[in-house]
């Protein structure tokens, strides 16, 4: 990767329960990892997400979602990208999410999921390795 | 020039990696149609939400706004968090409104190298009313006025006295000033204060200092050739006094194109500009031509207390030449 170049990473939280705790402990440690994160805050709408990810031609979306609603709310934010030309961002997926539902949200184009208990380490380099230099 | 919201956010991020050169030579000419307004002022004195209260002021006045909002970059990962689209969420879903989040990258003016291009491509794009919120910024960080025609600096009551208004280089660079948060008590205590300031400055400017009068037993008032800068309170959370700032910022506006300022500011600007860049690259070269096993041998003779660092850097330039 080029010197001037730093990876973008929205990490927004869709949907409606008020806990963003987990999303700030992810943007700082994003930072921490040399990225430069544009934190939007609580009860984002898909539209709203994925505006912002345009505006600011991110190349990763980080979304933390517990209020259960993970599918609906990934499936619609998956359409907007298509629709707005951003099919190449990548999403990744924090919060609780079933593990049952692992298997549809990868089918909708998710690039990752990290539960509880996962290390931020751990994202951080995942988001090295698919963002392209 | 016409580009999808997609292709100006690209073209943004090229600008902010320094890979835009040509992009930049074709926007050029189609600049200087915005009204480039700089939003500063100590952190927590409330710039975001102001800049989001401006905004929806300008939207529902039709005009279209570009916000660059920028925050500091953290000098131990090179990483930083952007929050200021935070408090601009109302203005989410409006096709007329285009935010853009930046970091500083290492500058310490309190903003970006490239924040000014970036400006320059939205002012292309065809946005009405660009403003940049600069990281929250102290005494010192006045970079901001070389890139806006208009410079709001944006206090909050109770949060210094009289001498650290005093002190602040960045009182200097305002063209309005802005108590937010007026309805907390101290807000007129800050307006006095900084009006005091104001009056001090504007009496030296006038009468020299050898003048008697050092502040005029009449409050001075903006003229054709002077700009006073105006204190002005708000509550950005409410809108309160928005409209009214609006409208100085307007004035302000006229009466650079009036006076001449204008002009002669961007002129100032485009030097300014011209210089840092320039000594950017020449600081590059030189020092690319610098012997590193004498700067290492000079720096062991430092070490030892046998040679200055002006000896060091004296006998580095004479090789230069």
């Amino acid at each position: 990767m080029p010197a001037n170049r730093k990876i973008r990473v929205l990490v927004a939280k869709p949907g409606l329960d008020g806990h963003d705790r987990g999303a700030k402990i992810i943007a700082r440690a994003l930072r921490d990892a040399g990225m430069e994160v544009i934190y939007t805050g609580l009860r984002q709408t898909p539209e709203m997400i994925v505006e912002a990810a345009l505006q600011e031609d991110v190349d990763v979306i980080g979304l933390s979602i517990l209020s259960g609603a993970h599918l609906s709310l990934t499936g619609r934010i998956m359409e907007l990208m298509k629709q707005n030309d951003l099919a190449d961002v990548k999403v990744v997926l924090g919060g609780i999410i079933p593990e049952e539902d692992h298997a549809a949200l990868y089918t909708m184009g998710v690039s990752a999921i990290f539960g509880p208990g996962s290390s931020t380490d751990a994202i951080a380099e995942h988001i090295h390795r698919v963002v392209p230099a | 020039m016409t580009l999808t919201r997609r292709e100006l956010a690209r073209l943004l991020t090229r600008i902010e990696n320094d890979e835009a050169a040509e992009d930049l030579a074709r926007l050029y000419p189609q600049t200087g149609r915005a009204h480039i307004i700089g939003v500063t002022g100590s952190p927590g004195a409330g710039k975001s939400t102001l800049v989001n209260a401006l905004a929806r002021h300008y939207r529902a006045h039709d005009q279209t706004v570009a916000i660059l909002a920028v925050d500091p970059t953290s000098p131990f990962s090179g990483g930083a968090i952007l929050g200021d689209r935070v408090r601009m969420q109302d203005l989410a879903g409006d096709p007329g409104v285009f935010i853009r989040s930046m970091a500083t990258r290492g500058a310490l003016g309190g903003v970006a190298p490239t924040t000014l291009d970036m400006a320059r491509a939205l002012d292309a794009a065809g946005f009405a009313r660009i403003l940049i919120e600069t990281v929250g910024a102290g005494q010192s960080e006045v970079e901001i006025a070389r890139a806006a025609q208009t410079t709001l600096v944006v206090e909050a009551p109770g949060m210094g006295d009289d001498v650290q208004t005093l002190k602040a280089g960045i009182l200097e660079i305002a063209d309005i000033l802005v108590v937010n948060k007026a309805d907390r008590p101290g807000a007129e205590g800050a307006v006095r204060a900084l009006r005091a300031m104001l009056e001090l400055g504007h009496g030296l400017r006038n009468e020299g200092h050898h003048g008697r009068q050092i502040v005029s037993a009449q409050p001075p008032e903006s003229s054709a050739e002077t700009w006073l800068p105006p204190v002005l309170q708000t509550v950005a959370s409410t809108g309160a006094g928005v409209p009214e700032l609006a409208a100085q910022i307007d004035a302000h506006y006229l009466w650079l194109q009036n006076s001449g300022e204008g002009a002669a500011r961007m002129r100032a600007q485009l030097a300014a500009e011209l210089e840092t860049r320039l000594r950017a690259a020449l600081y590059a070269r030189l020092l690319s031509q610098v012997d590193q096993e004498l700067m290492k041998a000079l720096l062991n003779r430092m070490e030892t207390r046998e040679i200055t660092l002006y000896f060091a850097v004296d006998l580095l330039l004479k090789q230069l030449r």
